[in-house]
């Protein structure tokens, strides 16, 4: 067995994971970050995409709203081109309690969250969906987040500055000597090689997942995964987040992000993350809650439905699951559990990552001689290269918000337009190019799955139809060389299917059930992908089939 | 937002990739400078936002000849939603003034009609300042300008007196600008038609309808023009006086493009909408209730047709060949071309003829196989196209209709 040593372990490669990456490596000290899917496979890559103003938070968990808050201006800073400035609402509408938006705004002002109430005039100006029948907005800086990408970014930062990332690699085992940790086992689940990883302390940054890996070492970490169930509709009605003004429930908030309208969410406590259904249910109360706010709602197309689970962690002296607040909390396992070796970074949320990787960093430095301050707040994240070229500039509006380097949302179209791309694209829907395709797939994708996060390739309203034979035959294409078989591409393209059609089916009415139809008629009848079943298989790579990545999210 | 505003809003969400609209598109069929409608339409519409700059430049290729609403399956307004984004570009960077002139048909008409048309003409039919108009002004050497006439039609109309008095019924008849500068005579055609059917026929004060400047992307003078008219028209609306129109254009933007695309759903332009008709759509309805003379002279000929796409967004068949199948003896034969290419005013623009002589082809083929010296055509712009183009001689089927009836006009 191959040994690797270094100083810290990172398990999870989510928000929370490669952000510790990155700080670790900036201060200077080694570290193996391993991820059993791609980096975001788990929550990161399934929430609604709110970089939080912390408006949510100002009344049930002052705490949070302060963090948010204050990370919201640093992340603006540090990764322009992951965030989309569309500010936020807050809005009362019939069904909401008159007098929560002054008790709404004196909670804002006590937590720091910038917060101002515009006339109902001025909202539907902005926004000419929403409910006329409104009667208070309150805008806060609320703005969306594309965190495939921004996840991307920090791990690229932390590889340059030496941090070694292992994505496909999964956990087997903490090796625990008495009371210690010294490392792990972890598989290669491309290879099914197996390798031990010797450090000086193990950080647990597993997310929903952090009770498995704790109870490797003989811990008990208690995460309730909060499954938070959201559906993307087929276009942006709005482009300004809109809240409920209320105390956060379910469906109470749009966010617009990227091509879609993401309307969430559920907060129902699952026994697994691994394994959860998304009800009917929830879908339909959500569509209602949405009616709400948007007259009409129902009738837009839903293009897809999908569930991330919140790393709730329960401390040991809270009574009721409902009383977890949203803030984060850093476990010294020697203090907590006499285990030493390993700490656990639990809890939290994607807009207050950083903080929590610097808490956890500054912690981790003191132990280990390191004086360096952390700088995660000052320096400006590196873009992938298979993020758009020329990302900083484009010019083909003299409008100074064109020329920003933030996301906004004609930039795709607009690069598309200034290459004459039209005639090249792979994924018509989101307008990703063959050249963005080719360079995440050398850029490290390993699969169809790993290409969508990169590049939202099937992401659009057809959920695939014409992009996953045309991807599939790129990644052939590109890695045929390197080993790939036709048979192993074809695996890929019936696994990448059956993920797609997996968010499809609690959404299958009207448009959307058209648009399976057709996509139906393509595969079944014109490519005929029943057959391809005897001439698939897993390897060269491709990550499809391993029960640590392939079981979840099924229907309960 | 009201219902119908929602409803085109939520079109783009209909649209299921099939790329139907792409393969029938007769522009993105014979250039790459236009990606296609669906691309233009429901696509890229995903990416648009009213408060930020536009991203693409190439819906302005779109010539908004519809076929792409008409083969949908799903039932996407592309058309509409590209000249929604075309007209954001011209509310955000501006008009050419190129597309200023040419969007304002009525102004251009009243300039070069009246006695100095001869002079106008000689002009435009004068290559060097053809060649002068095209380096100033980007309006394409070749491209097909109708000839001035030396009266207007309503000059003419107020010095016309009806054949017989008495009390008849009443009908209101919206010439448009061809009619009224450049070709007098198919409104003079349609008096005489309307007259032997027994009409009284009023013609209100008017102005244009408004099309050319809404394909060109100017919606708010668009505006101003469609509630002059609406105002104009409404009184004999609400009393059921059928309006009617020799222009297929200026019918369907009262009718339909108008409203649809200023988003103007209110009672008056609805009313106006609901009780106007194109002339031979008219003229069939009276035909189906048996109030249509026949008292036709035979014209023994085979005619070329071509039914342009402004008409066949009406959504209302072929009038024409129901009505003219009535003349003993007249036979049309129906071009199955999509487009002529012309557009209204696309086909005039120096960039952009090239593409519209390319689109019209098949139907120039089809003329000219056709060997006849006459072809019929409801929309002006596209005959002026089609003789352009052929050589060939190109009518309103109005006036071929006012001859079966032996009407001197």
């Amino acid at each position: 067995m191959q040994t690797l040593s270094t100083d810290v372990l990172v398990i999870g490669g989510g928000a929370t994971g490669t952000g510790c990456a990155l700080d670790l490596a900036m201060r200077g000290i080694r570290c193996i970050l391993v991820e059993k899917g791609d980096v975001t496979h788990g929550t990161t890559g399934r929430y609604h995409g709110l970089l939080h103003s912390g408006g949510r938070y100002v009344t049930k968990d002052p705490q949070s709203a302060t963090e948010c808050a204050r990370e919201n201006a640093i992340l603006r800073r540090i990764m322009p081109h992951c965030i989309e400035q569309t500010s936020g609402f807050f809005v009362i509408t019939p069904w909401d309690d008159e007098s929560y938006g002054d008790v709404f705004v004196a909670n804002c002002h006590r937590t720091g969250v910038p917060v101002q109430e515009i006339t109902v005039a001025e909202m539907l100006r902005r926004e000419p969906a929403l409910n006329p029948r409104i009667s208070r907005v309150f805008e806060v800086p609320d703005a969306s987040a594309d965190s495939f990408l921004a996840t991307h970014s920090v791990a690229l930062a932390a590889r340059e500055y030496g941090a070694e990332i292992r994505t496909y690699h999964n956990v087997v085992d903490l090796i625990r000597v008495g009371n210690r940790v010294m490392g792990a086992i972890v598989e290669d689940l491309r290879s099914g090689e197996r390798i031990r990883i010797d450090c000086a302390y193990v950080l647990n940054a597993a997310g929903a997942w952090a009770g498995k890996i704790a109870a490797l070492a003989g811990v008990t970490v208690t995460v309730v995964p909060g499954k938070g169930t959201m559906v993307a509709m087929n276009h942006r009605m709005v482009n300004t987040v809109v809240n409920r003004c209320k105390l956060p429930s379910d469906g109470d908030i749009i966010v617009p992000i990227h091509t879609v309208a993401v309307i969430g969410t559920t907060d129902v406590h699952v026994p697994d993350p691994d394994v959860f259904g998304i009800e009917p249910e929830e879908i339909q109360f959500m569509l209602d809650e949405g009616e709400k706010l948007i007259p009409g709602f129902r009738q837009y197309r839903a293009l897809r439905a999908w569930a991330g689970v919140r790393p709730l962690y329960k401390d040991k002296d809270v009574a009721s699951d409902r009383d977890i607040p949203r803030t984060f909390k850093l476990l010294d396992h020697e203090e907590r559990d006499g285990v030493s070796g390993i700490f656990s970074i639990v809890g939290g949320k994607w807009t207050t990552y950083r903080l929590m990787a610097e808490q956890t960093v500054n912690e981790l430095a003191r132990r280990l001689g390191n004086t360096q301050p952390c700088r995660t707040a000052s320096e400006v994240l590196p873009v992938p290269r298979f993020e758009h070229r020329a990302h900083a500039m484009v010019t083909v509006s003299p409008d100074p918000a064109a020329q920003t380097p933030h996301y906004w949302l004609g930039k795709p179209l607009a690069l598309v337009e200034s290459e004459h791309a039209a005639a090249d694209l792979i994924c018509e829907c989101e307008l990703v190019t063959r050249d963005r395709i080719v360079a995440a797939i050398d850029a490290g994708a390993h699969n169809l799955d790993d290409i969508r996060r990169d590049v939202r390739m099937g992401m659009g309203p057809c959920q695939g139809g014409w992009c996953i034979y045309r991807t599939a035959n790129l990644l052939y294409e590109r890695r045929c060389a390197d080993g790939l078989s036709h048979t192993h591409a074809n695996e890929a393209i019936l696994h990448f299917l059956q993920e797609r059609w997996k968010g499809l089916t609690p959404v299958l009415w009207g448009d959307q059930l058209r648009q399976a139809r057709l996509d139906e008629l393509i595969y079944a009848g014109v490519l005929g992908i029943h057959r391809l079943r005897a001439l698939a298989e897993p390897g060269g790579g491709l990550v499809t089939q391993h029960p640590a990545i392939a079981t979840e999210y099924v229907q309960a | 937002m009201d219902h119908i505003e929602l409803s085109l809003i939520q079109s783009l969400d209909h649209c299921i990739k099939c790329n139907i609209c792409t393969s029938a598109c007769p522009v993105a069929a014979v250039t790459d400078a236009f990606p296609g409608p669906k691309y233009v339409g429901p696509q890229a519409q995903r990416f648009r936002h009213a408060a930020q700059p536009v991203p693409d430049a190439s819906v302005d290729y779109c010539s908004g000849c519809r076929v792409c609403n008409q083969v949908c399956p799903t039932g996407v307004r592309i058309a509409e939603l590209n000249a929604r984004a075309r007209a954001q570009i011209v509310a955000e960077r501006g008009m050419p003034l190129r597309n200023r002139i040419i969007a304002r048909s009525g102004l251009v008409g009243r300039l070069s009609s009246g006695p100095h048309a001869p002079l106008v003409n000689f002009t435009l039919n004068f290559a060097p300042a053809r060649w002068l108009i095209e380096q100033v002004m980007g309006i394409h050497r070749h491209a097909p300008l109708p000839k001035a006439s030396t009266y207007t039609f309503r000059s003419w109309f107020k010095r016309h007196k009806p054949a017989t008095n008495g009390r008849r019924p009443q009908v209101v008849y919206f010439h448009g600008c061809s009619t009224n500068y450049y070709e007098p005579r198919v409104g003079k055609a349609a008096i005489a038609v309307l007259e032997h059917l027994g009409f009284e026929v009023i013609v209100p004060p008017q102005r244009c309808c408004g099309l050319p400047l809404l394909s060109n992307g100017d919606f708010p003078a668009a505006q101003r023009y469609h509630e002059y008219n609406v105002a104009q028209l409404l009184p004999y609306a609400r009393a059921g006086i059928p309006i009617v129109g020799t222009s297929t254009s200026c019918t369907l933007t009262l009718k339909e493009e108008a409203p649809e695309l200023l988003g103007l759903h209110g009672d008056d332009v609805r009313a106006v909408a609901a009780g106007t008709y194109d002339i031979f759509e008219f003229l069939r309805n009276l035909h189906e209730q048996g109030r249509l003379r026949t008292d036709f002279r035979p014209i023994e000929r085979t005619l070329p047709y071509h039914p342009p796409c402004q008409l066949r967004a009406h959504r209302i068949g072929r009038p024409v060949l129901d009505v003219l199948g009535l003349v003993p003896g007249l036979r049309l034969r129906e071009s199955r071309a999509e487009c002529c290419g012309i557009a209204g005013t696309y086909g005039l623009k120096r960039e952009k003829y090239q593409i519209a002589m390319d689109v019209g082809k098949p139907l120039f083929d089809f003329v000219r196989a056709s060997g006849q010296d006459l072809a019929l055509c409801d929309s002006e712009t596209c005959r002026w196209q089609i003789s352009g183009a052929t050589g060939v001689a190109t009518r309103h089927p109005i006036e071929i209709l006012a001859e079966a009836y032996g009407l001197a006009v």
